[in-house]
């Protein structure tokens, strides 16, 4: 842990503040690494998807099932929402709490309506359509994926309001500096996913 | 109402069998002998304090270890039990329900249970030490790995008694697997549930070691200077990063299939039951090399240090376990080549599965050539290193035979398969880690165990494994296939199987003599006082035995491979390196957090097993919980001064 020596922390001093510790450069490089294993696991759920794609039994098909209305205002707003989080590291490279917490909260409250605009269009596709998940492999790979990103965005939402709970406490420090910035990793990486998403199954889905 | 109560204790407790009631008595009577014991000698404080909210690696790897030997003993009574069962024709001792749950739960223990525990403890306890770290990189997340994979195991163990074992077998292939056919759920539950929580730890253990071996490493120990344990762990902890996230979503989907009604590999609502093996193996197949790098790395330290020579083909070696773990990753259809697959695609991992067959061949010259002219000391750890030679080869070379698809669909299901793999997983894995726990044990603990005991028991177990399973292969070749719990007089195998089980027995007893080792070396056994009882090559050696807590009191600086080698060299010569003062040594703090989130997971889990979804969810609120309290620790590490660090070295004999 304290193998670091004089010029290694002397190097450590011209990084951004989230890099000036040792520690904080572990558990940054330890983060990227679990969002590769993360994206294996994101993988397993798009090849399961793709293949159940056209397995819809007794149920509805994409084509039948998917409107572009909804789904373009969850990737603006998710997508918007990864724009305000880069604006909070930009905030936290210039050392300014309150903008920190400013574009986070702004970020939060987009995730939340991401959040409520999937889970209407759960409900509708699953009780008004009358196209619920055990009716067929394509709707079981369907909710799974969706669901699986969408329990990840919740568990960010947690996360940020841990973190802006902690920068309102502490100001922006090597340790807070390193949770935000990895929150701000974490959201990205969810905006990458949904591209996926958005282009895997709903424009292959509606197209195709 | 007391009707009702009945039926659901009848359905919630394992009934009518008389062994299951001897199991639920020893249960009970264990606990109640821990409890007491505790209580007793006023040992609960210092079992918290000390092991269930450590952080540190060395002792997280001795709690994997103990795990791991508890459920080898568990995962080996099944084994004889379903021995027992197949030693006769037409023997009525297990029940063909019974059969079939004992030998899902044998296979998914040993490896699940045993092998990836006694790895990771071995990993644990050598890793930091080898490269002169002085902690892993998250010894928090350590600490966590270790109790999900621990309450996993109680979990999974749980079946047993409660609700009923899964009897799919560890490969759990749907559709047999699925709701369709296995309408209970409760076993099935359990397998998912239980590897699941055990799982997330694995998954975690790689990126921990991965980050460890990457950024921890002392000054001048570049990649090539690196022991091979660490290599092989550093290739390891990647095969498990890119692997086991797939083996989290097979087995979500799997329990989905269960709990939510979804169609992911049904019969019915197009679900794709050959979706479950493609997945299955796509993370089981590198699990496969995720047990064995590991042991090769433990081979190639042991025999360089037995045979007093540094080891041939460094960089070979490592070459040919990159080469392992990329075709570790392109074999995994192999394992159903029966299936209905295209011949195009049999051919490709016909082809591919024969590959592996050169890296492998390539590290077994190698072994033999460091062999060769060496000064060989025939000590516990050479023996298991030296039997795993020619008895891992031969599981090799009836796997190339397995790998042809067209013979495979002879050898398909057959004794003969169980044969391989035994060979490979028992020759290789099983006897790499007895290799480990013989040759880390004094460093671990700071005394050697018996020698003459070890032979003993390695000698039994070597000679009862050939004569459990060199039979085994004709066995399968004669006819008799996997997962048959009893079979009719007159077809010829019974005096074959009569011979196997004999060998089972045997390995049992190899099994207790080392157990009997370990018990009277705690008591009687020879002190290490030196650091160093076998003239080793690498970091550990040179710090004393057991380590201290903060391992190195300086942090080695490394020029060569086999540093500790060099080191003791330069001192030979005259050119040792004058001390220089202590500085404060930083160590993360102990915490309860791991122990306690873990136990909500092992209470959600039980809950989803049941569908008790009053359970499960405020299970996971509470795993939940645990996390957020974590986020708000910022007081999480200490210093050990260096009047403290000076004692302990004085008290080692490190200072004169």
């Amino acid at each position: 842990m304290a193998a670091s020596s004089l010029s290694d922390s002397d190097k450590r001093k011209n990084m951004p503040l989230e890099y000036t510790t040792e520690e904080g450069d572990l558990r940054i490089v330890g983060f990227w690494i679990f969002m590769a294993s993360d994206l294996v696991l994101f993988s397993t759920l798009f090849a399961t998807y793709l293949i159940l794609q056209g397995s819809i039994g007794n149920g509805p098909s994409a084509k039948d099932l998917f409107e572009i209305g909804p789904v373009m205002a969850e990737t603006i707003v998710l997508l918007v929402s990864s724009f305000t989080c880069g604006l909070g590291t930009l905030e936290l490279r210039r050392h300014n709490t309150k903008g920190l917490i400013f574009w986070f909260v702004v970020t939060l409250i987009l995730g939340l309506i991401f959040l409520g605009l999937e889970i209407n269009e759960f409900y509708v596709y699953s009780v008004q359509e009358g196209a619920p998940i055990h009716l067929s492999a394509f709707l079981s790979g369907f909710y799974i994926l969706l669901g699986t990103h969408g329990a990840h965005v919740t568990l960010g939402i947690f996360w940020v309001i841990c973190i802006v709970i902690q920068l309102a406490q502490r100001g922006v420090t090597p340790v807070t500096a390193r949770k935000a910035f990895m929150a701000g990793l974490y959201w990205h990486f969810l905006d990458v996913v949904w591209i996926f998403i958005y282009t895997a199954v709903y424009l292959t889905g509606m197209v195709i | 109402m007391i009707e009702n109560i009945k039926a659901f204790l009848g359905d919630f407790f394992v009934t009518g069998d008389p062994m299951i009631y001897g199991a639920d008595v020893s249960i009970a009577l264990a606990s109640i002998a821990i409890v007491v014991t505790l209580t007793y000698f006023k040992k609960w404080r210092w079992l918290w304090d000390e092991w269930l909210t450590t952080v540190d690696h060395k002792k997280i790897g001795i709690m994997y270890i103990i795990a791991a030997l508890l459920m080898l003993f568990r995962g080996g009574v099944d084994a004889i039990l379903m021995r027992t069962q197949l030693a006769l024709p037409n023997m009525n001792f297990l029940d063909a329900d019974h059969y079939n749950q004992i030998f899902t739960t044998h296979g998914t223990i040993m490896i699940i249970f045993v092998a990836m525990p006694f790895i990771f403890g071995l990993m644990n306890i050598a890793v930091p030490l080898q490269i002169g770290a002085r902690d892993v990189a998250y010894p928090y997340l350590n600490a966590l790995s270790f109790w999900l994979f621990f309450f996993g195991a109680m979990l999974f163990n749980l079946s047993f008694v409660i609700g009923g074992s899964p009897d799919a077998g560890w490969t759990a292939y749907a559709p047999y697997a699925g709701p369709e056919l296995n309408p209970s759920s409760v076993g099935q539950n359990y397998y998912y549930i239980g590897v699941q929580i055990s799982g997330i730890g694995s998954l975690m253990t790689g990126i921990n070691f991965l980050v460890t071996i990457a950024k921890m490493r002392a000054p001048g120990m570049t990649l090539f200077k690196m022991p091979m344990f660490t290599w092989s762990i550093l290739i390891t902890s990647l095969i498990i990063i890119f692997a086991f996230p797939t083996f989290t979503v097979t087995l979500a989907l799997g329990l989905f299939d269960h709990l939510l009604g979804t169609h992911f590999f049904t019969i019915g609502g197009g679900g794709s039951p050959m979706l479950w093996a493609n997945l299955f193996w796509f993370w089981g197949h590198p699990e496969v090399y995720i047990v064995l790098l590991p042991v090769f790395g433990i081979f190639s330290e042991v025999i360089a240090t037995f045979a007093h020579k540094t080891l041939f083909g460094y960089a070979t070696m490592v070459c040919s376990m990159v080469a392992i773990s990329i075709l570790s990753f392109l074999t995994w259809l192999h394992h159903f080549f029966t299936m209905g697959n295209t011949a195009p695609v049999n051919a490709f991992f016909s082809l591919s599965t024969m590959l592996i067959a050169i890296p492998t061949g390539v590290k077994i010259f190698n072994w033999l050539f460091t062999l060769n002219k060496g000064r060989i000391e025939f000590t516990t750890p050479m023996l298991w290193a030296l039997a795993f030679i020619p008895n891992f080869t031969i599981g090799g070379v009836t796997g190339v035979m397995l790998a042809m698809a067209p013979a495979d669909y002879q050898y398909h299901n057959s004794m003969f398969l169980i044969a391989h793999f035994h060979s490979t997983l028992i020759a290789g894995t099983v006897f790499g880690v007895f290799c480990g726990l013989h040759y880390w044990w004094p460093k671990m603990f700071g005394y050697l165990l018996n020698e003459k005991l070890g032979k003993w028991s390695f000698w039994v177990f070597m000679i009862s494994f050939n004569v459990c399973f060199m039979p085994m292969y004709f066995l399968g070749l004669m006819g008799m296939t996997r997962r048959m719990y009893t079979y009719p007089a007159g077809l010829g195998w019974g005096p074959v199987n009569f011979i196997i089980t004999i060998g089972a027995f045997g390995m049992g007893v190899g099994f207790v003599i080392m157990a009997w080792n370990i018990v009277w070396s705690a008591i009687k056994g020879k002190r290490d006082t030196t650091g160093d009882p076998w003239g080793g090559r690498t970091l550990e050696w040179s710090i004393p035995s057991p380590a201290p807590e903060y391992n190195f009191a300086h942090i080695p600086k490394v020029t060569t491979r086999d540093a500790f080698a060099a080191m003791k060299e330069d001192k030979k010569r005259g050119r040792e390196q004058k001390p220089k003062p202590f500085e404060p040594i930083h160590m993360p703090n102990n915490s309860g957090i791991p122990f306690i989130m873990s136990a909500l997971f092992f209470v959600a889990g039980f809950g989803f097993v049941f569908k008790w979804y009053w359970m499960g969810i405020p299970g996971l609120i509470g795993v939940a919980i645990c996390m957020i309290a974590r986020s708000f620790v910022y007081d999480d590490h200490h210093h050990i001064p260096t009047d403290e660090i000076e004692r302990t070295e004085r008290a080692t004999g490190r200072l004169s």
